[in-house]
């Protein structure tokens, strides 16, 4: 009997090129996704060498950093903006790419959408010049992001040089409390690995509490993999994903579909199959997180307090502690429902999903949001923006306060005019807390979109599990 | 991509750790379609006020390390985003090796793409180095990739390892999808199989 493998293991194996002796391998790309911030350089390089696209029909582009998310009609109005929109338009015009564009109907977050459309499919290779291709592993294919340079090597070839990384699993074996989301899931993941605690490797996520989540938790909890270091986040498919694809635009159909699926369902890590590290999470004891800090690892509990710098074991530590809380203008002790906040949003590719809105608009439903703050909602594609119509939320959102807006990234990086002000404080659904992610001087609290919700209603940080009785 | 032999310069210490990828260019930097003019705004919101001013604090702005090509840094440098614009910028500024403890996945990549050396060393050596790096009488260090050590000001050494196919193509300043499209038969031969296992990934086939 053969050796027992991971999935990791299965899908890296089936897409070798090459392996070379000296430990770096010829990775074949089958799923190339592109936006118009990482892009440019990559199709200025194959120009300049007389290249083309090996395979436009496994690429697919979309513009979505840039995007205003007010009226589009009007156009961008930063030229530089509009010109990076543009460059994209026309390098996938010149080199025969697919691309939805900003006015497009399925146009979204390049992570919404490739899921969306089937372009993601279970046991391919996939990357992206982004580092929240992670986002894609939860579909079972090994997904994740890269840089301009190798952008430009897979346009070219199709393949990636690159050397294997060490395989993780996190173990969740039991069922999430009430309240708890995929989000809360992930921050109190990387708050225990930290956010190099998984530099080299890549992470199957296995157990239970993955399983019961929805295909929206699960990419929620694979796309924040980059946060805890892993390039890769990878779940095994399984009914659920096979639903969630059936019949999209880009996915098979007919018999393929059916050969496909009967294909998919090998995709699984074998008994007994070894990893280099393995960490198992007591889900029993995770409530709703929220960060305090300038790092994803800064993670507590709802009901806790913001950390003490004397509390931590290394100089490092503390001096990063006393900078974060410096810049977040927060104090020791201080309770985390004491926090008050003048921003919230609502989207980016972690938290902008279908099952995302429908949790926040419940949470919503008949209340007002607090009076100084100003929240927003940017759905994570146009579609979902379309579906959210359909189902009512919007008026839900709009009645209670919240700005009703256009997909796109908006404000998890403000590259587009949506910002938080100097000094204000987000409460946002987005990945990233670093100093200045969302604004020059603005600061970020992570936290679920019902959390999110939640704290627009009463304008501080807030457990959900209060508010929702 | 040029090539990186043997290096000699003053090193910058920035004794921080988890350096992210915005830190080292801010977003409104990536509204550009060139690789190349970032050095200017590299540690944008660090090193300057709002208003274009030098922050006079930050390491940078301080003579000898304006003139910095080497940067010693705490642990997980190039965290966050895989924005290339972020070893674009650094080597536009003069940066051509980094040294730390660990370093992102992607960033440390990137690095290499680029021409950029990144060195990753123990928590003891960061220390010897960051000390020697904090003395702005003589912060120079010599870096040799050939012989794969690190000269300290006062002239001890401490070794480094890189792989070997890295360093040959930093050696050399190797374009590596040259290299790779010289193995086209074998992709083409890969191709072929996975439609016959997978047609549903070959969408104009089907």
């Amino acid at each position: 009997m053969a050796q027992p493998q991971t999935l990791f293991d299965k899908i890296w194996q089936s897409h070798l090129v090459e392996a070379q002796d000296d430990g770096i391998t010829l990775l074949y790309i089958d799923r190339h996704l592109l936006h118009e911030v990482l892009s440019p350089q990559a199709f200025e390089g194959l120009r300049l060498a007389g290249r083309k696209v090996r395979r436009p029909d496994a690429t697919l582009a979309v513009a979505d950093h840039n995007v205003p998310t007010t009226d589009r009609r009007l156009g961008i109005a930063d030229p530089e903006s509009r010109l990076q929109v543009e460059t994209l338009s026309i390098n996938c015009d010149d080199f025969g790419v697919p691309i939805f564009d900003m006015l497009d109907p399925r146009q979204g977050i390049v992570h919404v959408i490739g899921p969306e459309q089937g372009f993601t499919l279970p046991g391919t290779t996939v990357v992206c010049c982004d580092s929240h291709t992670a986002t894609h592993g939860a579909f079972g294919a090994l997904a994740f992001g890269i840089g301009t340079s190798e952008g430009e090597h897979v346009l070219a070839t199709q393949t990636l040089r690159t050397s294997q990384p060490k395989n993780m699993r996190v173990l969740v074996d039991d069922p999430l409390p009430p309240g708890c989301t995929g989000k809360d899931l992930i921050l109190a993941i990387i708050g225990q690995l930290g956010t190099a605690g998984g530099t080299g490797y890549i992470i199957e996520y296995a157990g239970r509490a993955f399983r019961d989540l929805s295909m929206e938790g699960r990419m929620t909890v694979s796309n924040m993999t980059i946060e805890a270091g892993a390039r890769a986040g990878l779940m095994e498919p399984d009914e659920k994903t096979f639903a969630y694809l059936k019949g999209r635009p880009m996915a098979p159909q007919g018999a393929q579909w059916e050969a496909a699926v009967a294909y998919w369902k090998t995709l699984k890590s074998d008994a007994g199959a070894v990893y280099d590290h393995e960490v198992r999470i007591n889900a029993a004891n995770i409530a709703p997180q929220v960060t305090w800090g300038t790092s994803p690892e800064d993670v507590v509990p709802i009901t806790g307090v913001v950390p003490d710098p004397k509390d931590v074991s290394t100089e490092a530590k503390r001096t990063a502690m006393r900078r974060a809380l410096d810049y977040m203008g927060l104090v020791p002790g201080t309770k985390m429902t004491d926090i008050p906040v003048d921003n919230v949003f609502i989207g980016s590719c972690t938290n902008s999903r279908i099952e995302d809105l429908r949790a926040a608009a419940d949470i919503v439903r008949g209340k007002t949001v607090a009076s100084q703050v100003e929240a927003m909602v940017s759905p994570g594609s146009s579609l979902i923006k379309q579906q959210a119509e359909a189902e009512g939320l919007d008026k839900i959102f709009i009645e209670a306060g919240f700005q009703w807006r256009e997909s796109g990234c908006s404000m998890c990086l403000g590259m587009n005019p949506d910002r938080v002000a100097p000094g204000k404080r987000c409460a946002s659904t987005s990945n990233r807390n670093f100093e200045g992610r969302q604004g020059r001087d603005a600061r970020t609290h992570l936290v679920s979109p019902a959390m999110a919700a939640a704290a627009a209603i009463t304008g501080r940080l807030t457990d959900v599990r209060e508010l929702a009785g | 991509m040029e090539k990186f032999i043997k290096l000699s310069g003053v090193a910058a210490p920035m004794d921080m750790i988890n350096i992210d990828t915005d830190m080292i260019i801010p977003k409104l930097h990536l509204r550009t379609i060139k690789r190349t003019g970032l050095g200017k705004v590299v540690f944008d919101e660090l090193r300057f006020h709002t208003d274009g001013s030098e922050k006079p604090e930050f390491i940078l702005n301080q003579k000898p390390y304006r003139d910095a090509n080497i940067l010693i840094a705490g642990d997980n440098f190039g965290c966050g985003s895989s924005r290339e614009h972020a070893p674009w910028a650094l080597l536009d500024f003069g940066i051509r090796c980094i040294i730390s403890t660990s370093f992102a996945d992607i960033f440390y990549n990137n690095c290499f793409k680029n021409g950029i050396l990144p060195i990753t060393v123990s928590q003891e050596e960061l220390d010897i180095l960051m000390a020697d790096a904090s003395d702005p009488e003589n912060p120079v260090l010599t870096v040799d990739l050939e012989t794969m050590e690190i000269t300290r000001p006062q002239g001890s050494m401490i070794r480094f390892r890189i792989d070997d196919f890295r360093r040959d193509c930093l050696l050399n300043g190797l374009d590596d999808i040259g290299l790779t499209l010289q193995k086209v038969d074998k992709i083409d031969a890969f191709e072929a199989a996975q439609r016959q296992q997978q047609p549903w990934l070959y969408p104009s086939a089907v």
